[in-house]
């Protein structure tokens, strides 16, 4: 009896490990997809944005807890945080619609899909001009609570990053279902040249696009700069391209098959390290990854007639 | 046609070398070129070298030059960032060798770059003196080679002799960047060390990641179910607190270990509490340094603001072991390749440096003679010395 539970343990602990790590990937890769919905194409800049994110959320953070810590609960001002990096976050989004993509809405595709590279690069460096390469140190909105429950560890911080990563794709998934604004993005993903034509302006819609990822993937950051708490300018390349990978998998413009692939992907990873030898992690989580890309080159929930455009 | 090409560009690059060395010959300049990573992975470890020469050019402007052969020569730093990358190192030493005229390198620091940077210094016959890098291969059949620091063959013992005599533990985990030369020369060195002492099998997890991955959970998961006792992890300031701290969350108690890597002033900033009272080898504790390496300490606290970290005190070491070559070459005759050639022959010359960070003699290869130090850091977060072994 006993070695099995105590397998069974080992297996528990890495799901729980799996599902921080798929956590992240998920509420990134949702970024991805929604801007594909609505303009059909990735915005690369978005691994950039989560970086962005997370440096502004280290800035209320630090802010807030500098001026209310021992005044206010933790509990609140960890929400007066979240609400508001994503506020100041989603306007990042909006710039780089404004900036970056509406100015080659009619170009090639190629050069829309460069943009956002270039503006991932401009957005590092100047993280790096403006605060230094020094490494910063995301300060704890809460003390870590390390809980053992038959063999499993969990810590407060963890089970919170699973908790609010999932409240949160709820809350997209009701915004984009039940409200006006969801809608129009969804008719703009089925047919993004026949809405125009019914009052709906791409201008209002595109922006308002990247501002949830934006949002979105600032929370991210936030959790992210929780579970691991060093921030560098570069932090969202990684990241970013392993989040796109999802957002791939999952089936181009959807948002439910970008989350699933997130977790998927975190288990995947988590898992591979687990049976094998970890050196040989990314060589075989991805490996896998391209089997299945070969067999459903549309991913999961791909949509036919999202395919057959190009990028 | 392309021979024609490759003889044109050889005959224009010597007009250009020839042509600098006249004027810097005229202006008896000595040239020290640092290659050090200023942004990148690891910019503390820049900043550290970057101060550590500046402090060192300021003894050498107050002294009117330094003084080779009787003759007084203005030095002059060139400062190039590497960006913690080994292709830019190479780029960097390239262009102080061939544009700058640079007599003498001080850099790169990390194994990552010193390795194919020292593959440059060496053709172009130009001395190099990487003051942190550990991996043998820095100095391996390079004679214009040199290092400030012990190598990896010599720290892995060394760790592996403490953690046994310290606890009597039999059983270690290794986490390590598989993608980067220092932790993983030195992982390997550990495992070896570690298993002559145990006995096959001992290391009972060997766990690896690849750079700037943050998350370390199924590695460590592993490493805690293996019932190891003690975990080394030959990582960089900043892999150190998110691997101490997820270790923790994950119900790991044993002491965690470390190399000369956590040396750096930010480990213990961005640590915290986690990691006091772990252990690392190093090359120099600064809590209870005396002599002349107290008054290095306390000169560059006073300047900059903070205790420097092992790889300025090297740094500042490697320079003044560059001058004493340099001087004791005797005369320099401003034809540039003639002069490196000397300062090598002088550099490898050099009996019982009297270091700050201890007493050096090169060997054959390049590589010094000296003492590795056992550092614990205290409940006040500082460097403490504990134990020192020697070769």
């Amino acid at each position: 009896m006993e070695p099995l539970i105590e397998s069974l343990n080992y297996i528990l602990q890495n799901i729980i490990n799996a599902l921080q790590r798929g956590s992240f990937y998920a509420v990134i890769s949702i970024g991805y997809s929604m801007v594909y919905g609505v303009l059909m194409l990735f915005n690369f800049a978005h691994g950039d944005i989560f970086m962005v994110g997370t440096y502004i959320g280290f800035g209320i953070a630090t802010v807030l807890l500098a001026t209310f810590s021992g005044l206010v609960p933790p509990p609140v001002i960890f929400l007066a945080t979240v609400v508001i990096t994503m506020f100041l976050a989603s306007w990042i989004g909006v710039f780089v619609e404004v900036a970056g993509y509406r100015p080659l809405r009619q170009a090639p595709r190629a050069s829309a899909a460069i943009t956002g590279l270039m503006i991932g690069i401009i957005f590092e460096t100047t993280i790096l001009i403006m605060l230094g390469a020094k490494r910063l140190s995301f300060p704890p909105l809460m003390d870590t609570v390390n809980y053992h429950i038959g063999g499993i560890y969990i810590t407060n911080v963890k089970a919170m990053i699973i908790i609010i990563s999932l409240l949160l794709m709820l809350a997209l998934h009701a915004f984009i279902q039940k409200t006006k604004w969801g809608m129009a993005m969804r008719a703009m993903s089925y047919d993004f040249l026949a809405v125009p034509l019914m009052g709906v302006s791409i201008n209002i819609i595109a922006p308002l696009t990247f501002a949830v990822g934006a949002g979105l993937a600032s929370v991210a950051g936030i959790l992210y700069g929780q579970a691991y708490p060093i921030l560098d300018p570069y932090m969202g390349v990684l990241l970013g391209w392993k989040a796109f990978v999802a957002a791939i998998l999952g089936g181009r413009g959807s948002i439910k098959g970008a989350a699933l692939a997130g977790y998927l992907l975190g288990f995947i990873e988590i898992f591979v390290a687990t049976v094998f030898p970890s050196t040989l992690r990314d060589f075989i989580a991805y490996s896998i990854i391209l089997v299945i890309l070969t067999f459903r080159p549309r991913g999961f929930f791909g949509m036919e007639h999202s395919t057959k455009l190009r990028l | 046609m392309r021979k024609i090409a490759v003889l044109t560009m050889l005959a224009f690059c010597t007009a250009m070398m020839f042509s600098s060395l006249a004027f810097s010959a005229r202006k008896t300049i000595i040239k020290i070129g640092i290659n050090a990573p200023l942004t990148g992975d690891i910019p503390k470890v820049g900043e550290g070298s970057k101060y550590a020469a500046q402090m060192w050019l300021e003894d050498i402007e107050k002294a009117g030059g330094l003084e080779v052969g009787g003759k007084k020569y203005e030095v002059e730093l060139v400062i190039e960032d590497n960006e913690s990358k080994a292709e830019s190192a190479v780029k960097a030493n390239t262009k102080m060798i061939t544009q700058d005229d640079v007599l003498a390198i001080v850099g790169p620091q990390s194994s990552k770059q010193a390795v194919p940077a020292g593959e440059v210094a060496n053709k172009y016959k130009t001395v190099m003196i990487s003051p942190w890098s550990t991996n043998p291969s820095t100095t391996l059949d390079r004679p214009y080679v040199f290092r400030g620091c012990f190598l990896d063959p010599f720290q892995g013992p060394v760790v592996a002799n403490f953690i046994t005599e310290e606890f009597g533990f039999t059983k270690a985990a290794v986490l390590y960047d598989v993608a980067s030369d220092y932790p993983k020369g030195l992982a390997e060195v550990f495992k070896q060390a570690w298993e002559d002492k145990h006995g096959p099998g001992s290391v009972v997890a060997y766990e690896s990641f690849t750079t700037k991955d943050t998350d370390f959970s199924s590695q460590l998961t592993k490493i805690v179910k293996s019932g190891a006792e003690v975990l080394f992890t030959p990582q960089y300031y900043n892999e150190v607190p998110l691997i101490v701290s997820q270790a923790k969350n994950l119900g790991w108690t044993g002491p965690i270990v470390g190399s000369d890597s956590w040396g750096s002033a930010e480990t213990v900033e961005l640590c915290g509490e986690d990691c006091y009272g772990l252990f690392f080898s190093s090359h120099y504790a600064a809590a209870g340094a005396k002599g002349a390496t107290k008054a290095f300490i306390d000169r560059y606290e006073k300047t900059y603001g903070y205790i420097p970290d092992d790889v300025a005190a090297l740094t500042w070491d490697a320079l003044r072991l560059a001058q004493q070559a340099i001087q004791d070459a005797g005369k320099l005759t401003g034809k540039i390749e003639k002069d490196r050639e000397a300062v090598r022959d002088a550099l490898a010359q050099i009996k019982d440096f009297d270091g700050i960070t201890g007493k050096m003699t090169f060997t054959e290869e390049g590589d010094p003679i000296k003492c590795a130090v056992i550092v614990r850091i205290n409940h006040q977060g500082e460097y403490e010395f504990y134990g020192s072994s020697c070769p």
